[in-house]
């Protein structure tokens, strides 16, 4: 089980978060359709870092980012959601 | 006197057991194992597939033999390692696999078909002829397996416990001891877990290292544990440790769980896990009295058992001269030392060079003599003891399953770890400080009866039958062969399989791969992975507010997720169709109260709440007037049905948005997703209310007639809603029907709603009317045609399919809306939503088929009796139902041998003008 640094509540078991998606999976209400399908459908997954949509479900329910390596597992850095869409 | 049996003096047997119900007694301290050997019994369990007689191998946990059954009634262990138990007065052990006795088994017979039994098997009786493995499915089951599971439920308490630390160190010899210390000196929070029952490791069968001095360790600040195993490294420092308080079969202590299942997140592990002996590959060396070398060590000098009188002792190595020393300490003989290397050391011992054994000669409980190839020329030694040593692995089991790389060391035939993913160090003979040995391919002249996987039968000849039957990868002979997949993993054979296939391949050991370590390293017990979440714990149960009020009638409860609902409130003898038939009818003929507080409730206020409504919700929001609601519906992005319920205008900017009740947490999380991820700019707040308000239906033609007399005012239109006060409680009214009445929801506060029941439950029965429950609530909302979502909308279903395309905002801005547009989601032909009747009733879950034999054409998905009528009704899915009306088809369930004559038609078979719920 890994262990997730949240920004609001310090490091916590993995068992509190919920796993949501990829950034780049992020379908938005106004997104042509083209691009929304893709992004359901035709998404990268990468051997390597990516970054990843999760939320503090059991604990500040709050969304984060998780930049996170999808084969060690390692987790480079946790920020909330909106930190990161206003980096 | 041969055999094994007690060394003199030491502590008196004091410990009374009982093996195959034969009373025996043992030394405080002993294995169960090491008791069995010193009263001088070396026949102890038979083989997995050939039954061939086996005694103990080992003196650890990697024992492949010495399965046991411990234990009685409900603390029935079975496949316990005779080597990993200790001795406790009243233990109970049986050995298991033998019909009718250990020394007399009719299985036994398995050796003489074992042509039969040879690599692959299964997988050729599975591609030949259908009657041939149903032949010998009913022999297999029979012969094969090992113990019996208890049928009675295990008595004892299990428990999970929780721990941080800076330091792990899992191996309680004298590396791992050392490396708590020295931590523990520098400050730092020490765990050191040790699976033995005491510290010591190597050091316990006398091969040296500092005196251990666990009080000091103590002293120290180091948490120890033993009799504890570490079963699984996972991510991020985090280690499960199974630790056991009870021996196996053992009442545990007043107070104190039979075991404890620990969750360490550790910053730094050490690994000090040792290193576990290899077996040599020969004729005959699964007999009893074939052991490994330092388990002969371990059995005399921590046990003051000798293990047999006149020792034969095979080696590659040096290690195995100490054990020759201990013999000959307590006073036994050493026949022989066989050494496979070109040269051997000088000792006192007759040793012979170039040696080894080739084939063993014995009876069932213990060894008479050893063949052995000497410089090329056989020769025969007798002996009731073969001592072998073919060289030591490390156990990298956890430095692997932890992402660790393995490097291979050939001065030692064996993997290493190498670098490692997480913080994480081997030490010790975990890291390859252990014995070299002479990689020499020894000649092996019957393959057949030459052991390699011990615990599953695997024999050399397998090896080269994969191998020449063309299984090249190391993954497909672990498959093809079993090895390696009994309950010991492989521990004592993985390395000699690899050496073989090697050999075969003409290839070195790395080139041959290896298999994957996975967690447990030892067994671990259903029970301590369950902890106390077993019985009616393994799920909270949530109970309604109105719980008491419907206890009182003594209601059948339904569970539905955690919620316990009640399904019917049957009187005095009536079973619980009559009760729900007695309770729908009401509703159809005067009135019924059901609960409906499990509803998912969301308050949706601010200046953007329509906005937010009109992203989650594909249906029209913001046109809606204050003080009316709608039906409504929700898609996932991928354009299908997520979930369904009804949205209501309080004022201005405040909406209350009720869903089904099994969706609840996934709709609290969704409505956070698509405010918080997908429009941050809304200024909305939305709270989860499930639990806040409970909810009373009350529906019927008597139904307005009751609210009006307890509310002391004209009831709210339908699809309206209105304040008013029950039983002098305030309450919210939502004019909705899922039954096809005209029906109000009622809520109220939970902690005040208790009154409002009693009054609407009152006036209802006043009225011949009844509370009713969930299994009368289907059979009203099936003959209306109301979807549930779950049933009608399983995940794979788009508005069109359920007919709700109409309600669709045209505008589109909902999430789901870019998906729906594909052609493919409104395709004519997709499965759509069609009723179903008949004249009898029709099986829920039946396929839909023109005729026996014709392809599926789709299925039920609810089914139901009419009401007030007679025959059965249905709701399902029908490829092109819409289009479908008045076909004949035939509803099949093989499984249940039904098969009934449906009429496909619209799906609503009551009141289709809607004219009864309406004012």
């Amino acid at each position: 089980m890994m262990r997730i640094d949240c920004p609001h509540c310090g490091p916590r078991a993995q068992a509190e978060f919920g796993y949501e998606r990829t950034l780049d999976s992020i379908v938005t209400i106004d997104m042509p359709a083209n691009e929304a399908v893709a992004r359901l459908y035709a998404r990268t997954n990468p051997r390597g870092l990516d970054d990843e949509l999760w939320r503090h479900g059991l604990g500040c329910r709050q969304w984060l980012v998780l930049r996170r390596h999808r084969v060690t597992h390692e987790i480079v850095g946790v920020v909330s959601f909106d930190q990161a869409i206003h980096r | 006197m041969t055999g094994p049996g007690r060394i003199g003096g030491g502590a008196a047997a004091t410990l009374r057991f009982r093996f195959d119900g034969v009373p025996l007694l043992a030394r405080p301290g002993d294995t169960l194992a090491a008791a069995l050997l010193a009263n001088g019994i070396g026949l102890v369990a038979r083989s997995f597939k050939y039954h061939r007689p086996r005694g103990i191998m080992a003196a650890g946990v990697e024992e492949p033999n010495a399965l046991v059954t411990v234990g009685e009634g409900g603390r029935t262990e079975p496949n316990t390692r005779a080597t990993d138990v200790f001795v406790y007065d009243g233990l109970v052990a049986r050995s298991q696999n033998r019909w009718p006795g250990l020394g007399f088994d009719v299985g036994a017979i398995n050796r003489l078909a074992a042509p039969f039994l040879a690599a692959g098997f299964y997988y050729k009786t599975f591609f030949g002829p259908p009657a041939r493995w149903m032949f010998y499915e009913r022999l297999i089951r029979r012969a094969a397996g090992l113990g019996k599971a208890p049928t009675e439920a295990d008595p004892d308490r299990y428990e999970h416990r929780a721990a941080f630390c800076d330091l792990l160190v899992i191996g309680g010899g004298p590396a791992g001891i050392s490396a708590a210390a020295e931590a523990a000196s520098d400050g730092a929070r020490v765990i050191l877990v040790e699976q033995d029952r005491a510290l010591g490791g190597g050091a316990l069968r006398g091969d040296g290292g500092r005196p251990i001095d666990e009080a000091a360790l103590r002293a120290a600040g180091v948490r120890i544990l033993t009799g504890t195993t570490a079963t699984g490294i996972w991510d991020h420092g985090f280690v499960t440790l199974a630790e056991r308080l009870a021996q196996p079969g053992e009442r545990p202590r007043a107070g104190e769980p039979a075991q404890r299942l620990w969750h360490v997140r550790a910053d730094r592990i050490i690994l000090a896990t040792g290193a576990i002996e290899r077996p040599l590959t020969f004729a005959g060396n699964d007999r009893p009295g074939v052991m490994l070398s330092q388990a002969v060590r371990t059995y005399i000098r921590r046990f003051d058992v000798l293990p047999g009188r006149r020792v034969v002792i095979a080696t590659n190595n040096d290690d195995a001269y100490l054990t020759a020393e201990a013999v000959a300490a307590a006073g036994g003989e050493v026949v022989a030392i066989l050494d496979s290397r070109d040269t051997a050391p000088e000792t006192r011992f007759p040793v012979f060079a170039k040696a080894w054994p080739v084939a063993t000669r014995g009876r069932r409980h213990h060894l008479a003599s050893v063949e052995a190839e000497v410089g090329g020329v056989r020769q025969r030694f007798a002996a009731d003891l073969l001592a072998m040593s073919g060289g030591f692995t490390p156990v990298v089991h956890l430095h692997s399953q932890a992402g660790g790389v393995l490097d291979w060391r050939g001065d030692i035939q064996a993997f290493v770890p190498g670098a490692s993913r997480q913080a994480i160090v081997s030490v010790g003979a975990a890291a390859g400080e252990v014995a070299p040995i002479a990689a020499t391919v020894a000649h092996l002249p019957d393959p057949k009866h030459s052991f390699i996987d011990f615990q599953n039968d695997v024999t050399a000849a397998d090896i080269d039958l994969a191998w020449a039957e063309g299984y090249r990868s190391v993954e497909h002979l672990k498959r093809y062969t079993t090895l390696g997949m009994a309950t010991d993993q492989g521990k004592t054979s993985n390395m000699a399989a690899l050496s073989r296939l090697a050999g075969a391949a003409g290839v070195d050991i790395p080139q041959a791969g290896l298999t994957t370590f996975r967690a447990p390293f030892t067994p671990v017990t259903l029970a301590t992975l369950a902890g106390a979440d077993g019985g009616g714990h393994a799920a909270p149960c949530r109970r309604l507010a109105l719980y008491d009020r419907h206890q009182a009638r003594t209601p059948i409860w339904q569970p539905l997720g955690y919620w316990h609902r009640p399904r019917a409130y049957p009187l005095a003898g009536e079973t619980l169709h009559a009760a729900a038939l007695r309770e729908a009818r009401a509703v159809r003929t005067t009135a019924g109260i059901v609960d409906v507080s499990t509803l998912a409730k969301f308050s949706v206020a601010g200046p953007d709440a329509a906005a937010l409504l009109e992203m989650v919700c594909a249906t029209g929001i913001a046109k809606l007037a204050i003080g009316r609601g709608r039906y409504t519906f929700m898609l996932r992005e991928d354009g299908m049905v997520m979930d369904d319920g009804t949205v209501w205008r309080l004022d201005e900017a405040r909406y209350l948005l009720t869903s089904s009740t099994g969706g609840a947490d996934r709709m609290e999380a969704h409505l956070s997703y698509v405010h918080r991820v997908l429009a941050p700019h809304l200024r909305v707040s939305v709270v989860a209310q499930q639990e806040h308000f409970a909810g009373i239906a009350l529906a019927g033609p008597l139904a307005a007639d009751i609210l009006a007399q307890l509310s002391g005012q004209a009831p709210p239109a339908h699809m309206g809603l209105a304040e008013a006060a029950i039983a002098g409680v305030a309450v919210l009214i939502l004019a909705a029907s899922y039954s096809g009445e005209r029906a109000f929801e009622v809520y109220a506060p939970g902690s005040v709603a208790g009154p409002v029941w009693d009054a609407l439950d009152d006036a209802t029965r006043a009225r011949g009317g009844f509370p009713y429950g969930l299994e009368a609530l289907e059979f009203l909302r099936i003959e209306k045609g109301h979807i549930v979502i779950g049933a009608e909308a399983d995940g794979r279903t788009t508005p069109h399919d359920l007919r709700l395309d109409r309600m669709l905002r045209k505008a589109g801005g909902y999430v789901g809306a870019q998906a729906l547009g594909r052609p493919a989601l409104s395709d004519p032909d997709r499965l759509q939503l069609v009723g179903l009747e008949a004249a009898a009733a029709i099986p829920e879950g039946a396929m839909l088929i023109a005729e026996e034999g014709a392809p599926v054409e789709g299925h039920v998905t609810s089914a139901a009796g009419r009401i007030l009528g007679e025959g059965g009704i249905a709701l399902g899915s029908l490829a092109g139902g819409r289009m479908r009306i008045g076909d004949r088809l035939i509803a099949a369930s093989r499984t249940r041998q039904q098969y009934v004559a449906v009429t496909v038609t619209d799906p609503l078979f009551y009141d289709p003008e809607g004219a009864r719920y309406r004012d």
